[in-house]
């Protein structure tokens, strides 16, 4: 089995703080980190390998500092790593970065392909989704536990929602998008690390790609930022002195006011 | 790729386990005396067990700089698990890999390497410890095997170990060079462990007696050769130091990061300590002994690693000044707690009592500047 793991690089954002001024985040000297919805998405890749036999690619698209993120999913067990980096992909919105990641994953084998659900940077949810209707492929998002048949060559996957979850079964190639509770990344291995000294990064450029110009990049990118600002907490007290049976009926009425209960 | 992003990535991926799966439990050993057996297996799983054992012998081909640096981290956190790791590999898988036969390392390393087995050494006895002529552990030559009787004290990883690297007598009336090394597994006939020590630190530690009783030791188990015993305790104790530097520089540098948070927190005289120059003046010193230490740590085991012949005494130094400092690093660290320092509801205090062992085991402090000064005068 062929699987392609789509990976970012993404600032630790438990230590990022937006800059008030700007309201942009300040990434001066905050930790790059493997997003954690894509981490998990490996560990899917690498149980999978473990039980069925499989060869996994991590694939990334970012500055050249990216490296690091897919040396660490190389330590983790994967077999091969690609970045995508070129200025001309610099700037891409969703729209432009899942083009661009479709374009590459074209030219290579796959029978699946595993997003995270959402980047931490960004939060939207839809890099996954579009690279799987740019290649024509099912997809199952929100996946939280998957499975496979090696005989039928079907997965079977539970797909979470808030109040309830589906159990799906697709045939490959197909593309799922997993959230990071469906199971707890392993540690890099100790072999894996030394193992990196003999391994690189496959580079993808611009020049690597089948694509018009225009879907690339900024220019490529119908996503506009019309503003960005830090979220302002109104707490809007009020001290009251009640008896408790009081109390509960005010709380108990507020609440249903406030539709909360 | 860029071999720097291997330590980078190695230092992050235990960092990160230290975080996740030691520090966690650390309170909770020292409170217990418990030996840590699910993080041994966790280390096991990721290969820590065998950062660097050849790959030929089942380990992950690392160095000495990465082994060192996992002991460090792991006991900024807790030194328990820190010496659990430094006394199978210093202690045990190193002196098996270079004194070892072919057999001997095939039937041993990958088992240790791996995590399978783990891994200690037995010299000191009630009247020998780093002068081990006096060994009354006699290993008698019958012929095609030993018959090895004696008792051995204070062996860390004792009643937990798979494979103990044990040294006897085999030639009395020629002292030193009587003494030979047997590798010995905990289920021969006759291995026995005894008294478990109650310790001031590094509680969660096992640290036992080994009795051995009419033991038969086929030859094949004689590591090195007959006679050659005292030199390999010597040789692997140099390595198993900067083990124990890493330990307690790792001690110091957790001792320090619990002060630098906790004086920016404690108000007296209405404000932070951390803006009274006392506190200020001796954190400034403390962290320049840490560094300082860490430079003699990691220079000693980039000597283990390029063999080079003044390992002994770097060893010696580093061990010396590290355990030294851990000692001061802690002790002082106490102190800016006050009287919360002294309980153990904050970590200093279980620091300090494991610092105190870095200054004693693998040869106390008294016989590093015995190395040192011997070299010095030669």
């Amino acid at each position: 089995m062929e699987i392609i793991v789509c990976l970012k690089q993404v600032p630790n954002t438990t230590e990022i703080k937006i800059d008030p001024v700007t309201n942009t985040l300040k990434r001066d000297g905050v930790e790059s980190i493997i997003n954690p919805d894509d981490k998990t998405g490996l560990e899917v890749a690498l149980q999978l390998k473990e039980q069925f036999g499989a060869r996994v690619t991590v694939l990334s698209m970012g500055p050249q500092q990216a490296e690091k993120a897919l040396g660490e999913a190389l330590a983790m067990g994967a077999d091969h790593a690609i970045l995508l980096t070129d200025r001309a992909f610099a700037g891409a919105d969703t729209l432009a970065t899942s083009k661009t990641i479709a374009a590459a994953i074209k030219g290579m084998p796959y029978d699946l392909i595993i997003a995270g659900r959402q980047a931490i940077d960004g939060d939207t949810a839809q890099v996954g989704p579009e690279i799987a209707e740019h290649l024509d492929l099912p997809q199952i998002s929100y996946a939280c536990e998957v499975g496979y048949n090696a005989d039928t060559k079907v997965f079977t996957v539970k797909r979470q929602f808030e109040d309830g979850y589906q159990i799906l079964e697709v045939e490959g190639p197909c593309l799922l998008t997993v959230l990071s509770t469906a199971c707890k990344p392993r540690y890099m291995r100790v072999k894996g690390l030394v193992d990196l000294d003999n391994k690189e990064v496959q580079i993808l450029r611009r020049s690597d790609l089948v694509i018009e110009d225009e879907v690339l990049g900024l220019k490529g990118s119908p996503t506009k930022v019309k503003q960005t600002f830090n979220k302002q907490y109104n707490t809007n007290k009020q001290k009251l002195v009640l008896d408790p049976a009081e109390a509960a009926k005010l709380i108990a009425a507020t609440l249903k006011d406030k539709h909360l209960i | 790729m860029n071999s720097q992003l291997k330590y980078e990535l190695f230092e992050k991926m235990v960092k990160e386990f230290t975080e996740n799966e030691v520090k966690p439990l650390a309170h909770e050993l020292d409170e217990t005396e418990r030996f840590p057996a699910e993080t041994v297996a966790k280390m096991a799983e990721i290969g820590l067990l065998g950062i660097n054992v050849p790959k030929q012998y089942g380990g992950a081909g690392g160095d000495m700089r990465m082994y060192i640096k996992a002991v460090e981290i792991i006991s900024k956190a807790c030194a328990t698990t820190g010496v659990v790791l430094s006394a199978h590999t210093s202690l045990c898988v190193t002196p098996i890999l270079e004194y070892g036969t072919e057999e001997q390392k095939q039937k041993y390393v990958p088992k240790l390497a791996s995590g399978e087995w783990l891994g200690a050494f037995g010299l000191t006895e009630p009247n020998a410890g780093t002068d081990a002529k006096n060994q009354q552990s006699i290993a008698v030559d019958m012929g095609d095997h030993y018959v090895l009787n004696g008792t051995k004290i204070f062996i860390t990883n004792g009643g937990k170990a798979n494979v103990y690297v044990i040294f006897a007598m085999t030639d009395k009336s020629l002292g030193l060079k009587g003494i030979t090394a047997f590798i010995v597994e905990a289920t021969t006939p006759g291995f026995s462990i005894g008294k478990k020590e109650l310790k001031m630190g590094i509680r969660g530690s096992s640290t036992t007696e080994l009795i051995f009783e009419n033991m038969i030791i086929p030859k094949s188990q004689v590591l090195g050769r007959v006679g050659e015993g005292y030199k390999i305790a010597m040789k692997t104790l140099d390595g198993g130091r900067i083990g124990i530097a890493a330990q307690a520089l790792g001690i110091a540098e957790g001792a320090l990061e619990e002060t630098v948070k906790y004086v920016k927190e404690r108000k007296q005289f209405g404000m932070p300590i951390a803006k009274q120059q006392n506190t200020q003046f001796v954190l400034a010193d403390l962290a320049t002994k840490v560094e300082a230490a860490k430079m003699l740590v990691y220079a000693a085991a980039d000597a283990k690693q390029a063999k080079d012949p003044t390992l002994s005494v770097k060893a010696a130094m580093a061990k010396l000044y590290a355990s030294e400092t851990a000692m001061e690093v802690t002790n002082k660290a106490v102190q800016l707690h006050g009287g919360y320092g002294y309980t153990r509801e904050y970590p200093v205090e279980r620091m300090m009592r494991d610092a105190k062992i870095t200054e004693i085991y693998e040869g106390t402090s008294e016989v590093q500047r015995m190395v040192i000064a011997g070299a010095l005068l030669r």
